[in-house]
C-alpha cells in the first residue's frame, strides 16, 4: 500500500493506518541541512553551472520546508506553494542557462570570478 | 518743420537695428551705405531743423517734443524741508521728450556734422576689416545715444544716453577683441567712467528727492528758488554731477582711461574719444549751469581741476611716442581748457572751444589715421618721418589741425576759442592770475607737443615706404574738417579784432554772458599779444629741437620722461591704492570659514564615496556571502531579541 504523507505522528485519525510518521522537526532539519549545502555550493563553487545547481538545491530545501509545514498543520497550502516554486525554478533555470551560455561565449570561461567587470 | 526732430534720433537707431539684425547677410557696399547713410540723412534733417529754428524761431526760443510718457509712478514720500517733515504725494513720470534750444542744437549739429565726416572716413579706413557690420552698428548706436544725451528733456533720459555712449565706447575700444590688451583697455574705460556715473546717479537721486522732479528746466528753476547760493544741498548736488562729468570727460582724477582707450580703431578715437563723447561732461555742466552757479565752491573746483588737467595732459603729451596717445593726452588737456572756462562761468567760451576742438581734433585724428594706415599700423612717431612728400594730403591736414590746436594767431579756429578762454581767465570775476598762468603754460605746451609730433612725422628723411591710396571717402572729410578748422573760429571774434559775437549771441538765451571786472581794449590787446607769442614760441621751439633731428630715438627714456609718459604715475597709484588691495581681499576671502563648511560637506561625501566603492568588487559570490551574512544577522536579531 502506498505510503501517505501525514502528520499523523500527533494526530492519527485511525489506528492501524500505515503512515510514515516522523517528527515535524526532523523535516525542518533536513530542509535546513539541504539549504546550507546549497548555500555552500553557491558560495564556494566558481563554476557558474554548479552555482546554479546550488541555487536549485536551496530552492528545493525551501520547498521541502513548505511541504513539511503544510503537513504539520494539515493544510494544502504548503504543497500548492511547492508547485509554484517548481514553476519559478523552471523559469529561473531557463533564463539562468541562457545567461550561462552568453557568458561562455563572451569570456570563453565559466569561472564566475572572471565576470567581475562591474567592480567599482 | 521742427516736429521732424524725432527723426534725427530715429534714423541712427534704425541704422543700428538694421545692421545688427541683418548685417551678416548684407554686402560690404550696402553695409557702408546703411551705416553712413543713416547718419547722413540724420544730418540733413538736423540741418533742416536748424534752418527752421533760426528762420522762424519757436515760441520762447525752445522747442519741446514729447513722444510718450516713459513710466508713471505714484508714491507717497516724506522729506525734510527746513526743520519740518513734509508729507507729499509725489509722482514720477519722466517722459521721452526732446528739448531743442540753441545749446542742444549746437551739440546735435557738431555730433552729426563731425560724426558724418568720420563715418565717411571709416568707409575708407575700415574697408578691409572683416567685421564692418558690427563696426557700423556700434557707431550708429553711439550716435543715437549721443543725440539722446544732448536732446534729453529730463535727467533720466539724459542718463540713458549717457550710459549708452559709455556702452558704445566700451564696445568700440574693444572692437578688435582678439587682442586681450584691447579688451583690458575697454574694461578699464568702462569701469573708471562707471565710478563717475555712480556719483552722477546718486546726484539724480538727491535732486529728485529734494526737488521732486527730474525735468532739467524744472530742476534748475526749483533749485534756484529752494536753495540758497552755497547751501550744502546745492554744493552736494553740483559736486555729484561734477563727478559724472569728470569720469566721462577724462578729467583728474578719473582721467587714466583715455590714453588706453586709443586701443580702438582710429575713427572711433576721433569720434568718441576726441570730438563728442568726452565732451559730454562739458555739456552736462553747461546744461545745468544754474545749479553750478549756486555752488561757488564747486565752480572753483571745476576751474582748478581743468587747470591741473590741462597741465598734466600737456606734459604727458610731450613725451609720448605713440601718435594716438599724444592726441589722447592732448584731448584731455583741451577738455581741461573747457572745464577751466566752465569753472570761471564762461559757459559759451567753453562751448565755443568744444566746437572748434571737435573740428581740429577730429581732423588730427583722421590725418593720424591716414598715416597709421599707410604705414601698416605703425604708431611710433620715431619710426615715421619724411611723410610730407609721400602723404601730401595728410601733411596739409595735420598741419592745419596742429596749427589750430596750437592756436596760431588770426588764421585758425583754435586761436579764437582758446584766446577767449585765456582772456576771460584773467579778466572775469571768477578768474585769477593763477588760472591764467596755468592756461598760458598749457598753451605753450600744446604748441610744443603737437609740433614735436608734426616735425617728427612729416619732417626729416623718409624712413618707410607708404602703401595704399586715398579715395574720396578719405579725402572729403579731411578737406571739410581742415576748412572748418580754419574758418570755424570766425563766428566769434574778440572785440578788438572786429567783434563778431555770433556764437555767444546764439547761445545767449541759454547761457548767460560773463561779467568782466577788467574791461578795457588795452588789456585785451595785451592778452591777445601774449597768447600769440606763447603759441609761436612753442612752435618755434619744436622746430629747433625736432625739425632737423637725425639722431634715432633714445632706446630708453630717462626717469622723468618715463614718469610723465606713463601719465604721472596715476595708473601705478590707483593700482597700489585700489586694485591691489581689492585683489588681496578677494584672494584672502577665498579661504574663509564659511567656505570651509561647504568644502567639508563635499569632502565628507567624497570620503564616503571612496569607502563605498571598495564594496563594489564585481564578484557575485562575495555579494552572495554578504547577503547571507546580513540575513543571518537580521535573523539573529529577531530570534535573540
Amino acid at each position: 500500500m502506498p505510503i501517505t504523507w501525514d502528520a499523523g505522528y500527533h494526530t492519527a485519525k485511525r489506528k492501524g493506518d500505515k503512515v510514515a510518521n516522523f517528527p515535524f522537526e526532523h523535516g525542518l532539519i533536513v530542509a535546513g541541512i539541504l539549504f546550507v549545502l546549497g548555500l555552500i555550493g553557491v558560495l564556494t563553487r566558481r563554476n557558474v553551472i554548479f552555482m546554479l545547481l546550488g541555487v536549485e538545491v536551496m530552492l528545493n530545501a525551501a520547498g521541502l520546508a513548505f511541504v513539511v509545514a503544510g503537513a504539520r498543520w494539515m493544510q494544502p497550502d504548503g504543497q500548492v506553494m511547492f508547485l509554484f516554486m517548481l514553476t519559478v525554478a523552471a523559469a529561473e533555470v531557463a533564463v539562468g542557462l541562457a545567461l550561462v551560455l552568453l557568458m561562455y561565449r563572451h569570456w570563453k570561461s565559466l569561472d564566475i570570478d572572471v565576470a567581475s567587470v562591474m567592480r567599482g | 518743420m521742427l516736429t521732424l526732430l524725432w527723426i534725427v534720433v530715429a534714423l541712427p537707431i534704425a541704422g543700428f537695428l538694421w545692421l545688427a539684425l541683418f548685417g551678416a547677410r548684407l554686402s560690404r557696399r550696402s553695409i557702408m551705405s546703411i551705416g553712413v547713410g543713416a547718419v547722413g540723412l540724420a544730418l540733413l534733417s538736423a540741418l533742416h531743423i536748424a534752418y527752421t529754428f533760426f528762420t522762424s524761431p519757436p515760441k520762447g526760443g525752445v522747442f519741446v517734443q514729447t513722444l510718450w510718457t516713459w513710466m508713471h509712478v505714484e508714491s507717497t514720500h516724506t522729506f525734510r524741508r527746513g526743520t519740518s517733515l513734509v508729507f507729499e504725494r509725489g509722482s514720477f513720470h519722466p517722459e521721452i521728450a526732446f528739448y531743442l534750444d540753441p545749446l542742444s542744437l549746437l551739440m546735435v549739429l557738431v555730433v552729426l556734422g563731425v560724426g558724418f565726416l568720420i563715418f565717411l572716413f571709416s568707409a575708407w579706413y575700415m574697408a578691409e576689416d572683416t567685421d564692418l557690420a558690427r563696426f557700423y552698428a556700434y557707431m550708429n548706436l553711439f550716435v543715437a545715444s549721443m543725440l539722446i544725451l544732448v536732446l534729453a528733456d529730463n535727467l533720466l533720459l539724459l542718463y540713458l544716453g549717457w550710459e549708452g555712449v559709455g556702452l558704445c565706447s566700451y564696445l568700440l575700444i574693444g572692437f578688435w577683441y582678439q587682442d586681450p590688451a584691447n579688451v583690458r583697455a575697454a574694461m578699464k574705460a568702462f569701469l573708471i567712467t562707471r565710478i563717475g556715473d555712480t556719483a552722477f546717479i546718486i546726484g539724480l537721486f538727491l535732486l529728485f528727492t529734494q526737488l521732486g522732479t527730474l525735468q532739467i528746466q524744472e530742476v534748475l528753476t526749483r533749485a534756484g528758488l529752494q536753495w540758497a547760493p552755497g547751501s550744502a544741498l546745492a554744493v552736494t548736488a553740483a559736486a555729484l554731477l561734477l563727478g559724472g562729468a569728470l569720469g566721462k570727460s577724462a578729467q583728474l582724477p578719473l582721467q587714466t582711461w583715455l590714453p588706453d582707450a586709443m586701443a580702438g580703431p582710429t575713427p572711433v578715437s576721433a569720434l568718441i574719444h576726441a570730438a563728442t563723447m568726452v565732451t559730454a561732461g562739458v555739456y552736462l555742466i553747461a546744461r545745468t549751469h544754474t545749479l553750478f552757479s549756486l555752488a561757488p565752491s564747486v565752480m572753483l573746483i571745476v576751474a582748478i581741476i581743468g587747470a591741473v588737467t590741462l597741465l598734466v595732459g600737456g606734459v604727458s603729451a610731450l613725451v609720448q611716442r605713440d601718435i594716438k596717445r599724444v592726441l589722447a593726452y592732448s584731448t584731455m588737456s583741451q577738455i581741461g581748457y573747457m572745464f577751466l572756462a566752465l569753472g570761471i562761468g564762461a559757459w559759451s567760451a567753453a562751448m565755443f572751444h568744444f566746437m572748434t576742438h571737435a573740428f581740429f581734433k577730429a581732423l588730427l585724428f583722421l590725418a593720424a589715421g591716414v598715416v597709421i594706415h599707410s604705414l601698416h599700423n605703425e604708431q611710433d612717431i620715431f619710426n615715421m618721418g619724411g611723410l610730407r612728400k609721400q602723404l601730401p594730403l595728410a601733411f596739409w591736414s595735420f598741419l592745419i589741425g596742429a596749427l589750430s590746436l596750437a592756436a596760431l594767431p588770426l588764421v585758425t579756429a583754435g586761436f579764437y576759442s582758446k584766446d577767449e578762454i585765456l582772456h576771460l581767465c584773467w579778466a572775469s570775476a571768477l578768474g585769477s592770475p593763477w588760472l591764467y598762468a596755468a592756461a598760458l603754460v598749457g598753451a605753450f605746451l600744446t604748441a610744443f607737443y603737437i609740433f614735436r609730433v608734426f616735425f617728427l612725422v612729416f619732417g626729416g628723411a623718409s624712413k618707410r615706404e607708404v602703401a595704399g591710396h586715398l579715395n574720396p571717402a578719405a579725402t572729403i572729410p579731411l578737406v571739410v574738417l581742415a576748412v572748418l578748422s580754419i574758418v570755424g573760429g570766425l563766428v566769434q571774434l574778440p572785440r578788438v579784432l572786429g567783434g563778431v559775437p555770433l556764437f555767444s549771441n546764439m547761445l545767449a538765451p541759454v547761457l548767460p554772458a560773463i561779467t568782466l571786472v577788467e574791461d578795457s581794449p588795452g588789456l585785451e590787446w595785451v592778452l591777445l599779444f601774449v597768447s600769440a607769442i606763447v603759441s609761436l614760441v612753442g612752435i618755434g621751439m619744436a622746430y629747433l629741437l625736432y625739425a632737423r633731428r637725425t639722431s634715432p630715438a633714445p632706446a630708453r627714456d630717462n626717469v622723468p620722461a618715463r614718469f610723465f609718459r606713463d601719465g604721472w604715475g596715476f595708473d601705478w597709484l590707483y593700482d597700489q591704492l585700489f586694485v591691489r588691495p581689492y585683489c588681496w581681499i578677494v584672494i584672502e576671502s577665498r579661504h574663509d570659514v564659511f567656505d570651509a563648511l561647504y568644502a567639508g560637506i563635499a569632502e565628507l561625501a567624497e570620503v564616503c564615496y571612496h569607502a563605498l566603492r571598495r564594496t563594489q568588487t564585481g564578484k557575485v559570490r562575495w555579494y552572495a556571502a554578504v547577503l547571507v551574512f546580513g540575513v543571518v544577522l537580521i535573523l539573529a536579531m529577531v530570534v535573540f531579541r
